[in-house]
């Protein structure tokens, strides 16, 4: 079985919630959590400033008069999550400088999108972002669909999985496509930092964000947030979806820096059937059925060929 | 003292943001606003500006950039045109909603398609409902003063609207013409004191910027916009007063020119402003009753004072760089006719489309539309609404 | 009570109350509430770290953990903590009316 990271511990993790609760994201979200977790990475001398691409982060969160948030939060638009940041990291800079800006800890500015907003329409500024090297953390939410439409396929929504848009109909039974890999374009930007994360393991994705907090540059954290309307799951399975996803291989858990040392920070040596993990989520039914049969076997070749190409590639880049 | 200098319209937008203290700089090269956008990194460069330049990826992140950065109360910049102006269009709604006085160059060029770098209004003019406060200039002179009034209008706690300044693309862009500079302790003074927004982005005062406004909200927030605008009227002319005492030049909403007996008046924006004054010259020569307009701020419309200025021509032309499609005619066209509807006189309106794509437009073509202009005076009525001047068939 | 005009409101739509969602009792979402067993319970924090909606309170004396308290006016009853504790110390009752 995986093991957690036991660097972190739950008792020191700050207690006060940074998001307000009372806000309207659903019973059992796999992504306020993960929001929520990424914030408890904070600490006691750190607060951060968010700007949040539009999503179901934000739509939950934002309800004019109403806000979730306890720390500053900005949204500009669907796809800009990333220059929203770099204006805020530059301008927060120049104006220390001139000695116009001032505040009692240390500032952190995280952008934040979901898999829409990042891997899709918000892949342009993320890239540039990237590419400039403002010294921010992005974080992707990644419930693989447009959830916040109405669950429509993004580019992060994975092979053979049921979205409105990648119905399982007569001649196409769910999305043909496989899943954009976001860590190896944020890793082909050779930045400081990028790492996969999930909620299930809460030490992994805190002690990840601290890493990307005190990189030199940008940093990316993609976490996958499993999503009960979307997945079509019961509420109460959301973590455990997202530590399935983990134990059949299905998401590995790893970081790379500066785009070439490979770790995979939580190793699955003995996997459980990717079956495990799809049967549980009603996204996936239609794979239970014995014509669909060679669509498991594709996906989990892909899944089994990436994780071993991540194990070659921790071997090749371990610093012996 | 005044230092006096040769300088292209792009060189003197980025000159004048030099001396105004900009915190960031976002912005992507589009022809002919290129040479903004060097010259800003070159001060950068040289430690000249104490600004961070970002070299972002697109017009649309330009905006974003800024707009992001505007809200920590940073004074901040962008120049672009046409496509460029085009791309970030969702992000124009957004920083006038969230009442980001960012200042824009808008080198205006035409929009494709066909693809043409050259220029013409149809680009700002397809902001005109954006919630931008919008400026034009008609020389080089103009382009710098601009600048420096753009940020104390659109910075002024009765308004809080972004500002865009229009210079004609190539014809102002890259054309070297004199211009007066202000002196940095003058700029700063003349300048609002920082933070540039309301309620700057602080984690000791952590806010929430841009939620959402569902139907029960959304409408009292537009309401605000509007009525910013409408301060704008006020605070304009007060702006260019104070600048006039500074640089003792005069500004206001437009530039009249023997309009007071005229009996054709020709309104439009930009260096085709200096074209149509010069004919005017002529035409006086030979005796014709002809004055001019030239429009500097177009959004707010300043009705009232057009009304004062322009009610007794018997024939005002709108001469318009931009065509509105399907609609009943240009923009100014549209703006005058609509304004002048409820008034007690009623002057006969007729609108002239006129050098898109950067076609030139000469003396002896402004001459032509005065003569276009008494012919309808003679006739007494306006026949054709809209007409394009010169256009092959 | 009628809603505040734009003459009132701060401009651009900014929300100058951090958190103030709190005021949102979400209480009524939930069709079962979860109610943990203090004598089972272990202390070990997976319910606070899990839940969603931080709804979650540690309540601590003398500067141990004494029990954990839900704010059951939060509370959306997703079930994840009585799902993921170990010793299964949380219970999903049935909200009666």
């Amino acid at each position: 079985m995986g093991c957690e990271r036991m660097s972190v511990r739950l008792t020191e993790l700050p207690r006060e919630e940074l998001i307000a609760p009372g806000h309207a994201a659903c019973s059992g979200c796999g992504s306020i959590l993960a929001l929520r977790l990424v914030l408890k990475a904070l600490r006691p001398d750190e607060t951060a400033i968010v700007c949040l691409a539009t999503g179901c982060m934000e739509v939950v969160t934002t309800l004019y008069p109403r806000t979730a948030w306890r720390i500053p939060f900005v949204h500009l638009a669907f796809e800009n999550a990333a220059a929203a940041a770099s204006g805020i990291v530059e301008a927060i800079n120049v104006l220390k400088r001139k000695g116009l800006f001032r505040s009692k800890k240390k500032v952190h500015v995280l952008a934040i999108g979901g898999d829409g907003g990042t891997f899709d329409i918000g892949l342009q500024a993320l890239s540039g972002a990237l590419e400039r090297g403002h010294k921010f953390v992005y974080i992707c939410y990644d419930n693989e669909a447009y959830m916040n439409t109405g669950i429509q396929r993004s580019g992060a929504t994975p092979f053979a999985a049921w979205t409105t848009t990648t119905p399982v109909g007569k001649k196409i039974p769910g999305k043909p496509e496989f899943k954009k890999n976001l860590i190896g374009i944020a890793a082909a930007h050779e930045i400081p930092y990028a790492a996969t994360a999930t909620i299930a393991y809460w030490g992994d994705l805190i002690a990840k964000v601290r890493k990307a907090l005190d990189a030199p540059g940008p940093a990316l954290i993609h976490i996958l947030c499993p999503c009960p309307p979307g997945w079509r799951f019961d509420t109460h399975l959301t973590v455990k979806v997202s530590r399935l996803a983990v134990l059949t291989r299905f998401f590995p858990l790893y970081e790379v820096e500066y785009g070439r040392r490979v770790r995979i920070t939580v190793k699955v040596p003995k996997p459980l059937p990717l079956i495990e993990y799809l049967k549980i989520q009603g996204r996936y039914r239609h794979l239970l059925k014995p014509e669909y049969a060679d669509l498991v076997k594709k996906l989990e070749r892909s899944v089994n060929e990436f994780y071993e190409w991540l194990e070659y590639m921790e071997k090749v880049t371990s610093k012996g | 003292m005044s230092k006096v200098v040769g300088l292209t319209g792009d060189e003197a937008v980025a000159y004048a943001v030099k001396q105004c203290d900009v915190d960031v700089i976002a912005a992507y090269p589009i022809t002919p606003q290129t040479v903004i956008v060097e010259k800003l990194s070159e001060f950068v460069a040289n430690g000249e500006i104490d600004a961070a330049f970002i070299p972002v990826e697109s017009e649309h992140s330009a905006l974003s950039v800024v707009t992001a950065a505007a809200l920590t109360g940073a004074r901040v910049f962008t120049a672009t045109c046409s496509q460029g102006l085009a791309l970030m269009f969702e992000i124009l709604y957004i920083a006038s909603g969230l009442r980001a006085p960012v200042v824009m160059a808008i080198a205006n060029r035409a929009l494709s398609a066909p693809i043409n770098i050259h220029c013409d209004h149809s680009d700002t003019m397809g902001a005109r409902d954006s919630g931008w406060i919008q400026l034009y200039a008609e020389n080089c002179q103009e382009v710098y003063d601009l600048i420096f009034q753009a940020y104390r209008i659109g910075e002024n706690p009765r308004v809080y609207l972004p500002v865009m300044v229009g210079l004609d693309g190539f014809t102002l862009s890259h054309t070297l013409e004199r211009v007066e500079m202000i002196s940095d302790e003058e700029a700063l003074r003349y300048l609002p004191r920082k933070p540039c927004y309301k309620y700057p982005v602080n984690p000791d005062n952590p806010a929430t910027y841009g939620p959402v406004g569902l139907p029960d909200f959304y409408f009292e927030f537009k309401a605000q916009q509007a009525h910013a605008m409408e301060e704008a009227l006020r605070v304009i002319p007060e702006a260019m007063k104070e600048f006039e005492k500074i640089s003792g030049r005069k500004y206001y909403f437009f530039e009249p020119y023997k309009v007071e007996d005229a009996e054709v008046v020709v309104v439009s924006m930009g260096s085709t402003a200096g074209t149509v004054r010069y004919a005017v010259k002529k035409l006086r020569k030979e005796g014709l009753k002809v004055g001019a307009l030239k429009l500097t701020v177009y959004r707010p419309f300043p009705e009232r004072e057009i009304l004062e200025t322009l009610e007794n021509a018997k024939v005002i032309i709108a001469l318009e760089r931009a065509l509105s499609f399907g609609a009943v005619g240009s923009p100014i066209f549209e703006d005058l006719r609509s304004a002048f509807y409820d008034y007690d006189k009623h002057p006969l309106i007729a609108n002239v489309v006129y050098g898109l794509g950067g076609r030139d437009f000469t003396v002896e073509d402004a001459i032509g539309v005065f003569k276009y202009g008494l012919e309808i005076a003679r006739k007494g009525k306006v026949e054709k609404k809209v007409i394009l001047w010169g256009v092959r068939e | 009570m009628s809603k505040p005009g734009w003459k009132s409101i701060p401009i651009g739509a900014v929300i100058l109350n951090p958190g103030n969602t709190i005021k949102v009792k979400t209480a009524g979402w939930r069709t079962f509430r979860p109610v943990i067993d203090h004598e089972k319970c272990r202390k070990c924090l997976l319910c606070w770290i899990y839940c969603p909606e931080g709804v979650i309170k540690i309540v601590e004396k003398d500067g141990k953990i004494e029990r954990l308290e839900i704010d059951y006016d939060h509370c959306k009853g997703c079930g994840i903590c009585a799902e993921e504790c170990p010793v299964k110390a949380i219970k999903m009752v049935e909200e009666v009316a």
